[in-house]
């Protein structure tokens, strides 16, 4: 059952994508669905036996590698993480992949597609499921790939190219830092399986190594290269310009990645080392600040935000920076539980802007729609339901995590740390970022005034059932999961996590979250509301109107700044790739290949040695006396030679080199 | 002894005289030829003088063979001159460039 988990999705994407010709495009979809369903069927018994039951499962399947001390199996884990990720991945996949069989209904590559996903949800299958790195970076290598096919899937157009390339390359990035991790590991512990390296952690505490004179702390060197693998993947502040461009894929492919699969990846990965991170306190800060900054960031980015879509992305950016900084708080399982919960409510968040989309004919500016709701009723309620619930509104899952890991950064009150409070104002400044451009996103979409053409309003159809199902199913689990899930993940002393996370006594704050004042737990909240009403006021009344005559000159600059993304994807344009990719032209490519290696080379060679033929060739000037002279200078040389040793002078052999080099100049 | 080194001195100072006249002769190709004539005589005088100090046979067959060589190769050399002559209507040295490297 559990390597059919993992198997059924490989096997649907090669029959659908090798097979496609002949299943077709209904055939395709329908079987490519089928097998991911059906994997989230057997996942779903994996929960119930390994989650609620408490059995661990650990399948060794072969050997992998096997040379000295390195030893790598193929093997797969199957801890309460693992099956939490594994419901998170195939439910949102197996919905995914039901939406877009209508969604992509009338593209001429549906095959190819569907195996794309399919793939997609096979190597983040066995990154949640590998048990040891070398697997797991299997994974997350085949996830940045199926990203890229995704991305570029409509490989005719230049931007989808540009991106996918984006998506790629910065995520190389962050797989370079993860490869570092991978090896200091190695070096460290002599073995990449989780089983051998989390055991003997806590022996490693005060382990340091002395390089180039400076004293360096094992673990948290690991711990930094393992999060700059996190901040390439989950698209944290300073890698997170794949993000927004990744928009360019088709909308299901969006969920998809910023949903389910891809940018938990790398949250998935910390939460993994949460047995070797505790032992670094200096890399929880760096999670903690980087976490708040990404949140803060890409909240207020997200205001400015014109596309559909590049809302939704920079709200998943800011979400993804909560769970970074709840880990980097030691709340390991609030953030899975925040991830758990962010994949329903960015799905269903993201397939619904799919279906309004889909509903005007590919426009995907906000300010060119408005007033959709009297036509898309069905999927402005759910919109709303998603919305309501990534803004943190009570008692909808997001409520239960996002909320509670604001509380954690309360205490701060208690142990008087200043990046706590520091990550607390920005996290909580980024809740009412939230709430204000969710909000102002349904405003734009379905409640103001319409923008949309007549033509255009004329065609406004509400998806058919294929395209709202899945819809329906991801609002029900945007309501109802943060309740019902909330006992198991994050209740007082549940012991679903059984030991694969790890939180150290010290850095336990898990407790004195609950016990914070009244107003202090309001405060988050009060927030929400407050964006929500700001957004309501500016939408509804007249008062924008205000804003734009009375404000427009001391903000336009600031709105502009938000707009173009704080100027960073311009920034690194500028400072970092251009000046590269002229380096890669100018200096390795002209200097030296076209330049040094090639003259001191080949093409060197050769000019000197036809110019040095030419100048031996001209010796033969057809003049008699000039080759007797020759024959007589060749004569005395040779006898130099033959009675170099036997006469009564030795010449010095570097005279005799100057001499013949000379000769050359005659 | 003082004799051997004389004629030493002769038959030596007679082949380097010969070849200065080969090539620091810039015009005439007879001087040329009369040079190389006397650099075959320097040679079988030589081979002379030391068949007779080393008292043995062979210096003087091979001075007689030389001189056979010399004749001949001195006919053919004034044969080619004269076609040259013929072709060229010249017989300076310095003119023959046709085949350059």
């Amino acid at each position: 059952m559990y390597l059919t988990i993992l198997f059924l999705p490989l096997i649907g994407s090669l029959i659908s994508g090798f097979g496609g010709r002949w299943l077709g495009c209904w055939g395709s979809s329908l079987y490519s669905t089928l097998c991911v369903f059906f994997s989230f069927l057997l996942s779903l018994g994996a929960f119930y036996e390994v989650g609620l039951c408490g059995i661990s499962y650990h399948v060794i399947l072969s050997s992998w590698l096997e040379s000295g001390i390195l030893k790598i199996n193929w093997g797969f884990l199957f801890d309460s993480i693992t099956v939490t990720m594994l419901i998170v991945v195939t439910s949102v996949s197996s919905l995914v992949h039901l939406y877009s069989i209508k969604y992509m209904e009338t593209d001429p590559h549906v095959p190819r597609f569907m195996a794309y996903l399919e793939i997609f949800t096979f190597f983040m299958l066995i990154l949640v499921t590998a048990d040891n790195l070398l697997q797991m970076f299997l994974g997350w290598e085949g996830v940045g790939l199926a990203s890229y096919l995704l991305i570029n899937f409509w490989f005719t157009r230049l931007a989808a190219n540009q991106s996918a390339i984006k998506a790629l390359v910065v995520n190389r990035i962050g797989d370079f830092g993860l490869t570092m991790g991978i090896l200091l590991i190695f070096w460290t512990f002599q073995s990449i399986e989780y089983s051998v390296i989390f055991p003997i952690a806590p022996l490693f505490e005060n382990f340091s190594f002395s390089f180039m004179g400076a004293n360096v702390h094992c673990i948290t060197l690991i711990g930094l290269f393992l999060f700059v693998g996190a901040v390439g993947k989950s698209a944290q502040l300073g890698l997170h310009t794949w993000l927004p461009d990744a928009m360019e894929g088709p909308t299901p492919v969006s969920a998809l990645i910023h949903a389910a699969t891809m940018v938990t990846a790398g949250v998935f990965l910390i939460i993994r080392f949460s047995l070797l991170l505790e032992f670094s306190p200096s890399i929880l800060c760096i999670l903690l600040i980087v976490g708040s900054l990404t949140a803060f960031f890409a909240g207020m980015t997200g205001i400015f935000q014109n596309d559909l879509k590049k809302v939704i992305a920079y709200s998943t950016c800011s979400q993804l920076g909560y769970m970074i900084f709840s880990c980097g708080l030691s709340c390991y399982q609030v953030s899975l539980f925040h991830l758990f919960n962010h994949a329903f409510f960015k799905a269903l968040l993201f397939l619904s802007a799919g279906s309004v989309i889909h509903a005007v004919s590919n426009e995907q500016d906000m300010r060119r729609m408005g007033s959709l709701v009297n036509f898309l009723p069905l999927t402005y309620s759910l919109m709303l339901i998603g919305s309501l619930s990534l803004a943190g509104f009570p008692f909808l899952t997001g409520f239960y995590s996002k909320d509670f890991i604001l509380e954690l950064t309360q205490v701060s009150i208690y142990n008087n740390s200043f990046y706590v409070s520091f990550s607390f104002w920005l996290g909580s400044m980024s809740v009412f970022f939230t709430s204000f451009y969710s909000l102002r996103l349904i405003y734009l979409t379905f409640l103001n005034n319409g923008n949309i053409t007549r033509p255009l309003l004329k065609s406004v159809h509400e998806s058919s059932i294929v395209m709202t199902l899945p819809l329906v199913l991801l609002s029900f689990g945007s309501l109802f999961f943060g309740y019902l899930g909330k006992d198991l993940f994050i209740g007082l002393g549940t012991d679903f996590w059984k030991g694969s996370i790890f939180v150290l006594p010290i850095n336990n704050f898990f407790v004195e979250a609950e016990w914070v004042s009244i107003i202090n737990k309001w405060f988050p909240f009060i927030l929400t509301v407050f964006g929500i009403l700001l957004a309501s006021l500016i939408n509804i009344t007249e008062i924008s109107k205000y804003f734009i005559l009375k404000l427009y000159k001391p903000t336009f600059f600031l709105a502009f700044l938000l707009n173009k993304k704080w100027f960073i994807d311009i920034l690194y344009n500028r400072i970092i790739v251009m000046p590269l990719l002229n380096f890669g032209y100018n200096t390795t490519f002209k200097a030296l290949d076209r330049g040094f290696i090639e003259l001191s080379g080949p093409l060197g060679f050769s000019i000197f040695i036809s110019n040095w033929s030419k100048v031996i060739s001209r010796l033969q000037s057809g003049l008699l006396i000039h080759y007797v002279f020759f024959i007589v200078v060749g004569v005395c040389f040779l006898f130099l030679i033959l009675t170099q040793n036997s006469l009564m002078f030795s010449i010095n052999p570097k005279m005799l080199g100057i001499f013949f080099i000379l000769t050359f100049y005659i | 002894m003082i004799s051997f080194f004389n004629y030493m001195n002769v038959s030596i100072s007679l082949f380097l005289v010969s070849i200065l006249g080969i090539f620091l002769n810039q015009r005439n190709i007879l001087i040329m030829l009369m040079s190389l004539e006397m650099m075959f005589l320097s040679v079988s005088f030589n081979l002379i003088f030391l068949s007779i100090h080393l008292d043995d046979i062979v210096g003087q067959i091979f001075s007689l063979l030389i001189l056979t060589v010399a004749a001949s190769e001195s006919s053919i050399g004034l044969a080619i001159l004269v076609i040259y002559y013929r072709i060229r209507n010249t017989i300076a040295v310095e003119l023959t460039n046709l085949m350059k490297g």
